[in-house]
């Protein structure tokens, strides 16, 4: 399935915090953009000459799409272009491609309470499942920590709509999210999700795993950016082609380049739907996915191609 | 173990402790105490925390079950003398009960059934239950006409027990209602019954 | 279209049946001359004009007397609605995918105006004006997915993803070919399937739950299914069993044409928006024996399908009894020539 695109304008971009931008989306055509879900993401794909990038971006609130949909982009210092490209070249009225939303962090809303946990930039889903949470009056609370003032985008906002039910956390004034005492004495039907640097959410998951919460409670939104590694040779043995796999693009945007149209949906291997079978490989797969279990993993005839690759000289895939 | 292939029937592991867990909450009827048992005499070390045990005694065997009761060191005991009374019980226990709280069931199917029932009701995903099978295969059967349960179903055949309907006992079970699903069995040629036998014992 | 709805029933004394043209635009099932499971699953984009596919949701002759007999389902048994607490969400999601729908494509019978959350639906044939608050239950008259259940042709439930599962947490099932929403609600995909036969073995449940946990919204999907049920009986549910079962052992060669009904279902599958639920519509068509073989090509097909049937898929679908009644009388419409592919009229 390849996912709906849909041509917008950036209709307004904002410097929210350091390095944060917030862009706002307004479809090209005047129409209203489709209704989301809390916890979507979508596709941005932006044209730089030859170069294509495709990020994934929480969308934010308002839940209501009538004004366009809303984005925060975080410039990384690691960035392969995707970011940078957004803080230096995007300007109002700039024509880019999105996708249809997708979610693959979904309220649970049978949970008797929500625990929302955001670390920096990660507090952008959060927020329209504050604002969905609100809506249909559930009890839920903001944990947000950021590394200084100017860093904490939305830190204004969210006090300001949800009052004592957020607390912010400030690493330079020796604030410090203390996961355990968040975590301790919790009501029973609670559930907890987790937004932010991979460090910290791999930290919150483990903590409430050693609290004794139940895996079917922990909601995390994963998204991994693919990780650069040396170049290699991807064969398509269905098509009987070879394509190279560059030290900082991924096997998906080496495919993607030549032409080759693969299946993909969120592209930061979460969803599955990239999920190609290996038919040999010379060399050892590197899995960076969250999709994949770990017999999956350890058996090695398929592979993510979106974020995962191989450390060796070639992979012939079933394409 | 119970036959596999019920695609609707929850799978049953078996007792294991949850060692991050610091407010264990047993409950148990029949044999299922000896699962709790079993599961104490080799891992007590990994059972930090609090100890609850809730125990639906059955009218036969009450004595068999009291050593095995007592060789498990808990903090609170609460023996009861049916499964409806223990699972009212479980409910004041879950009551003020907060996450890191792990449910365990053991014993017969409906006991299972209705702790998992219980505890999705306070919030819980049903998965997160551990459970053991103990003690007999007979079945909880509901009458998908009058919705009434009947206990302790051992046969294929079985007259609901509320509305009197002869009710072909279907490999299909539901976790919310934690019963089999019985179908009248003669509607088509009323009086046409095939030969009851006893299947679930 | 401009057509009456037609005064009939679906009970008792069964006056139904279909218009020369409803029998044309009837969902025949089978594209080939025998049967079996796949995964047909294909977008649910806009087909011809006047087929069944031409709008989302479809309205056809027997819109009135259907809500007419899904009332009286609802009132001898309010369990045949039901919707999980956390649901409430994807009622309303629902509510708005129907309205928008019918009052865009079928505006000389419905009306919907909204003016931010106020809402305004006029359902002519039924004699509805209802104003609202979208969001609101407490401005609705029952939950909104009875209120708009009890005005669209169709069965329905709605199905929550978590945990890379799908589980049927609400849904209205009046005209269901033997299945029990209240037993089911609750269940997940592979659980609500479970007494499905073969098709678990053939891997057809693990690709097409993979398929929709991948639905886009604005890109719904169908497929049809199909049974046969004795009379032109909606309320096939297991819990009236004992009321049509013996309708089974009254098929004879002399009323097949009438008593026997080929029952199809579009099932469309939609991903909603607020909720991120699945709603799962199927909408079903029924079609006299008699005025099936109206159309040559499906005569010889129906013959030749049912004679392919393997046998659990014939205990499943309850056709056992009446079987190769129907077929012997078929035969009769079968004068062993090719068919054309596809599945419509010649």
């Amino acid at each position: 399935m390849t996912s709906a695109e849909i041509p917008v304008l950036v209709d307004r971009i904002e410097t929210v915090a350091q390095d944060i931008k917030r862009l706002r989306f307004v479809s090209a055509d005047g129409s209203r953009l489709p209704t989301y879900s809390a916890g979507s993401h979508t596709i941005l794909t932006m044209r730089d000459g030859s170069k294509l990038y495709r990020n994934a971006y929480s969308l934010m609130g308002p839940l209501d799409s009538e004004a366009g949909y809303e984005i925060s982009v975080l410039k990384t210092p690691t960035s392969r272009g995707g970011s940078r490209f957004v803080h230096d070249y995007l300007h109002e009225g700039s024509a880019v491609t999105i996708s249809s939303p997708v979610n693959l962090f979904e309220l649970d809303l049978r949970a008797r309470k929500h625990l929302l946990i955001a670390g920096g930039i990660g507090i952008t889903p959060i927020m329209s499942m504050a604002e969905q949470l609100e809506k249909l009056g559930r009890l839920f609370e903001i944990h947000y920590a950021t590394r200084t003032s100017r860093s904490g985008a939305y830190v204004g906002e969210l006090k300001r709509k949800f009052g004592a039910r957020v607390r912010h956390y400030q690493t330079d004034r020796s604030e410090f999210l203390d996961t355990d005492v968040v975590l301790c004495g919790q009501p029973l039907g609670t559930h907890l999700y987790v937004c932010g640097p991979a460090g910290m959410i791999n930290d919150v998951l483990q903590r409430a795993d050693h609290m004794g919460w139940p895996s079917q409670h922990l909601h995390a939104e994963h998204f991994t950016a693919p990780r650069s590694g040396a170049p290699f040779d991807v064969e398509l043995a269905k098509t009987n082609r070879t394509i190279r796999v560059q030290a900082d693009e991924s096997i998906l945007q080496a495919l993607e380049a030549a032409g080759v149209e693969a299946p993909c949906l969120c592209r930061g291997g979460a969803c599955g739907q990239c999920e190609t079978p290996i038919l040999s490989c010379n060399g050892s797969i590197q899995h960076e996915d969250h999709y994949l279990t770990d017999e999956e993993k350890k058996a090695g005839d398929k592979i993510m191609i979106c974020v995962s690759r191989i450390q060796g000289s070639r992979l012939t895939l079933d394409l | 173990m119970l036959v596999d292939g019920i695609k609707s029937r929850p799978r049953y592991n078996g007792l294991s402790v949850n060692k991050s867990s610091r407010n264990h909450v047993f409950v148990a009827d029949g044999d299922g105490v000896n699962a709790i048992a079993d599961l104490f005499a080799v891992h007590s070390q990994d059972i930090g925390g609090h100890v609850t045990i809730v125990f639906a005694e059955h009218n036969e065997g009450k004595a068999e079950h009291a050593a095995p009761l007592e060789s498990i060191s808990a903090d609170s005991v609460h023996i009861m003398p049916s499964i409806p009374t223990a699972i009212n019980r479980l409910a004041g226990v879950l009551h003020s009960a907060r996450m890191g709280t792990q449910i365990y069931a053991s014993g017969t199917e409906a006991l299972i059934g209705l702790t998992i029932q219980l505890a999705q009701a306070y919030g819980m995903d049903p998965q997160s239950v551990i459970t053991e099978h103990r003690g007999s295969f007979a079945r909880r059967v509901q009458c998908v006409h009058c919705k009434g349960f009947t206990e302790d179903v051992r046969t294929n055949i079985v007259e609901c027990a509320h509305c009197r309907t002869n009710l072909l006992v279907r490999d299909h079970y539901s976790i919310r209602h934690a019963a089999f699903q019985g179908v009248c069995v003669d509607a088509e040629v009323p009086g046409d019954l095939p030969q009851v036998i006893e299947a679930f014992k | 279209m401009n057509q009456e709805f037609k005064n009939e029933s679906f009970r008792d004394d069964y006056t139904f049946f279909n218009s020369q043209e409803a029998i044309q635009r009837f969902p025949f099932p089978f594209p080939e001359d025998k049967y079996m499971y796949s995964v047909n699953i294909e977008p649910h984009t806009k087909g011809p004009n006047g087929s069944v596919y031409e709008f989302p949701i479809d309205i056809n002759e027997h819109y009135v007397a259907e809500m007419k007999d899904r009332a009286i389902v609802l009132s001898e048994d309010p369990l045949r609605c039901q919707a999980l607490p956390h649901m409430m969400l994807a009622q309303w999601d629902f509510l708005e995918l129907v309205m928008t729908s019918m009052a865009r494509d079928y505006p000389q019978w419905f009306s919907l105006t909204a003016d931010g959350d106020r809402w305004h639906w006029i359902n002519r044939p039924l004699g509805i004006d209802q104003r609202f608050t979208f969001g609101d239950t407490a401005t609705l008259p029952c939950e909104p997915m009875e209120y708009v259940g009890r005005q669209c042709q169709g069965d329905f439930s709605i199905q929550d993803q978590r945990d890379g599962q799908l589980w049927m947490d609400a849904g209205i099932i009046t005209s269901q070919a033997d299945w029990s929403l209240d037993f089911d609600v609750g269940m997940n995909f592979m659980q609500w399937h479970g007494p499905v036969p073969l098709a678990h073995d053939m891997g057809v449940f693990d690709r097409a739950l993979r398929f929709l946990l991948n639905l886009k919204n604005g890109h719904p999907v169908r497929r049809l299914n199909w049974t046969m049920t004795v009379n032109s009986r909606l309320d096939t549910s297991p819990e009236n069993y004992p009321k049509w079962g013996r309708d089974r052992t009254t098929v004879s060669l002399a009323n097949v044409g009438e008593k026997v009904h080929l029952r199809v279902e579009l099932q469309a599958l939609w991903r909603l928006p607020r909720s991120n639920a699945i709603l799962f519509s199927i909408r079903g068509y029924l079609i006299k024996m008699s005025e099936l073989v109206t159309v040559p090509k499906w005569g010889r097909r129906m013959h030749r399908v049912l004679q392919s049937l393997p046998t659990d898929l014939i205990d499943y679908k309850g056709i056992t009894r009446y079987r190769d009644t129907t077929i012997e009388w078929l035969s009769h419409y079968d004068d062993g020539k090719p068919t054309s592919a596809g599945c419509g009229p010649d």
